[in-house]
């Protein structure tokens, strides 16, 4: 599950991490009654931010034409006009693919005066299973691509669980992205309070880019989180009722939405082969083979491994509302879960959805004779597969012989 | 021989009396595995199907029955403390099942199993076979939750993330009349007790493992780490499958772990790798026991 950039400056925030001075709103009024707040308190330039979960906001363009998904302003009646342009609008940048973000919160916050832009992360190093704290004197940038061109600008701090981030292992950092004086006191604080607030809150991946070296009223510098992202993993969920509140069900796909509520794992993709399978590995192989044979993969979907009928069918509808699939590839290996109870499904889905597309079914594993019994004397069209291989072959050329003219 | 267990291995279950723990240690008994314990705390002094012993700990179960192993049923917020409380036991291996334990969890785990004699497979796993003699392979050591009756006996260890593709592996040698050493399920989540290069490592020094099929699926660099050892010190053939060559990046493919994430991880790095390494790479998941037998010339 991801955060808003609001919500994770929010959570930094309670663990004395410097956000810059804003707050989050979903109408332009509201806009201006917070910009006129922050520049009575003294702000010169306020930055109003789409919040969408994707990257590269400032260059996008929302549907309207206008561009860019972050503005800076100087007075409280543009940063009106700027939310009324963005607020209700779709927002596409490289990361949102073209169906682009629709925009219904923006953050209006103070845009400091940066003096340096810094990189910084924490996340899990699986090669030693143990968290690591990222940073890098390269911030602003695509961390990607400095890693891929300049990997000495990247400095890694691993920290052992035991004992957590300690202050000598912050110091190293703060010297590696030459930090002096009064900065280096401040970045220990900041770091341990980063990497608490990722340890505790059982998060995948925080990340602040920038981390800015600013300069504040009174000309001394100080470090910001002038952006930030968090990721949480999903199954430490369950203990942070807080965090799970927190979640935006507008930023993620209706049907992936739609399928969680029965336990299936469904992610869309771009092809026209919609394919329904037992086992995560084993989904993935099936999207693999369907492209090894020369069609494309709808959809990766895990119902997992003790299906229900109640699932199939399920599965079959939510496979089915992808106006773009044209045919259907089922495979079970049924090791414990009885293939007759999965036959049994399919039938029914069939039944109930009115099923035109062509459907190819591999079944294997227990009680599989009773399962293609059931399928065969069903009445209905369905082909059979007898090894992955083969399914995929009959699926990929069922769909090539349909869109023939 | 086999690896890690073999049907002399005495087996106790942590979490006997849930549904899934229950299920599946009926399974193993039918299988002729020697089980020999469940815990359930609160519950102990009681007896399972009338005659596995249930003990309130592991420690007491450990001292009363011999048992050695352990395969692990409990909830995913449970399970840390119940892998925990099997290495303190001083079990040889423990092999956890629960999947949805929170990584962090398994950060510490792996902490602070350093130094310890006991070995992790799992979690988020199939478990561990190693087939027996008898009809559908039974009379071999079952732990965990795969299905018994797709085993055969044999000289072919078998070693994977992925369950489901597991048993699709299996079953392509046993249909082709070629049996198992060990099949280990090692886990989809990020951070596991073993990797494909440990139980690697496990099956080339096993005399009765002639041939290995290792499957992986995208994120992280395990398969890489492994091919890279096995081009240097494995004697004998292995061939392997990488799954999720199609999934998107930065999306999670079920699996905790199957994510490319930053570039990394992909199915292509980790297909080079196998090349380079000298691995037959089956070109699809139909063909993981065939790539494998024509290297081995059968």
């Amino acid at each position: 599950m991801n955060l808003h950039e609001y919500q994770a400056k929010q959570l930094l925030a309670q663990y004395g991490v410097a956000v810059p001075a804003g707050d989050v709103c979903s109408t332009p009024e509201a806009a201006r009654t917070i910009a006129e707040n922050l520049l009575s308190r003294g702000a010169t330039l306020l930055a109003v931010k789409s919040q969408i979960h994707a990257g590269g906001r400032g260059k996008g363009t929302f549907n309207t034409g206008f561009q860019g998904g972050v503005k800076l302003c100087k007075t409280a009646d543009d940063v009106f006009e700027k939310a009324r342009a963005m607020l209700g609008n779709v927002l596409v940048t490289k990361q949102t693919g073209p169906e682009g973000r629709l925009v219904s919160k923006l953050l209006i916050a103070v845009a400091p005066h940066i003096h340096k832009e810094l990189y910084l992360a924490v996340l899990l190093d699986r090669a030693s299973s143990r968290p690591v704290l990222m940073a890098s004197t390269e911030g602003g940038m695509d961390i990607e691509e400095v890693a891929a061109r300049t990997p000495e600008k990247i400095l890694k701090e691993t920290i052992d669980p035991a004992v957590g981030l300690m202050p000598y292992q912050a110091r190293k950092l703060a010297a590696g992205l030459g930090l002096q004086g009064d900065l280096i006191g401040q970045a220990v604080k900041l770091l341990s309070g980063v990497y608490k607030a990722w340890w505790e809150s059982d998060a995948a991946l925080l990340e602040i880019n920038p981390l800015c070296i600013v300069t504040a009223g009174d000309a001394k510098q100080g470090l910001l989180a002038v952006d930030a992202k968090l990721s949480l993993d999903d199954n430490g969920l369950e203990r942070h009722p807080d965090l799970l509140a927190m979640r935006d069900l507008a930023e993620e796909s209706p049907l992936e939405v739609e399928a969680s509520k029965f336990s299936l794992n469904y992610i869309k993709l771009e092809g026209d082969i919609a394919c329904l399978v037992n086992g995560a590995g084993l989904a993935m192989a099936t999207m693999d083979i369907i492209q090894h044979f020369g069609g494309r993969p709808a959809n990766f979907l895990d119902v997992g491994g003790g299906a229900s009928k109640e699932q199939v069918s399920a599965a079959f509808k939510i496979i089915l509302q992808d106006p773009n699939v044209r045919g259907i590839l089922v495979n079970i290996f049924g090791g414990i879960m009885d293939c007759n109870v999965i036959a049994t499904g399919i039938v029914a889905a069939v039944k109930e959805t009115g099923l035109k597309l062509p459907l190819v079914v591999r079944l294997e594993g227990n009680n599989v004779e009773a399962g293609k019994k059931t399928l065969a004397e069903s009445g209905l069209t369905i082909i059979g597969g007898t090894s992955m291989a083969d399914a995929a072959q009959k699926v990929v050329r069922a769909v090539a012989a349909g869109s023939k003219p | 021989m086999a690896i890690l267990v073999n049907p002399k291995t005495r087996l106790l279950i942590q979490g006997i009396t849930g549904a899934f723990g229950t299920r599946h240690t009926q399974l193993s008994l039918a299988y002729g595995t020697q089980v020999v314990a469940g815990v359930t705390p609160g519950k102990g002094g009681q007896l399972f199907e009338n005659k596995v012993p249930i003990f309130d700990t592991v420690a007491e179960a450990v001292r009363q029955t011999g048992a050695t192993a352990s395969a692990i049923f409990v909830r995913p917020a449970f399970a840390a403390d119940a892998i925990l409380e099997g290495v303190d036991a001083g079990l040889d291996l423990v092999v956890c099942i629960t999947e949805g334990i929170p990584v962090n969890d398994m950060v510490r785990v792996k902490r602070a199993m350093e130094g310890k004699k006991t070995r992790l497979v799992g979690p988020n796993c199939p478990g561990v076979v190693t087939p027996g003699e008898g009809k559908d392979s039974t009379g071999g050591c079952r732990i965990g939750i795969a299905p018994g009756y797709i085993h055969k006996k044999g000289n072919i260890g078998v070693v994977s993330r992925s369950g489901t593709l597991t048993y699709e592996a299996v079953w392509q040698l046993t249909c082709r009349g070629v049996g198992q050493s060990t099949c280990v399920g090692i886990g989809g989540d990020p951070v596991n007790g073993s990797s494909h290069l440990d139980v690697i490592k496990m099956f080339n020094d096993d005399p009765e493992t002639h041939g290995i099929i290792m499957i992986g699926e995208i994120g992280g660099s395990a398969e890489e780490d492994a091919a890279e050892w096995i081009q240097r010190h494995c004697q004998k053939p292995v061939a392997g499958f990488i799954a999720g060559a199609t999934a998107p990046p930065g999306r999670r493919m079920g699996h905790a772990g199957a994510i490319v994430s930053g570039g990394k991880g992909t199915a292509a790095a980790k297909i080079a790798a196998f090349k380079a390494a000298g691995i037959g790479v089956a070109p699809t998941p139909s063909e993981m026991a065939e790539t494998l037998l024509k290297m081995m010339g059968r």
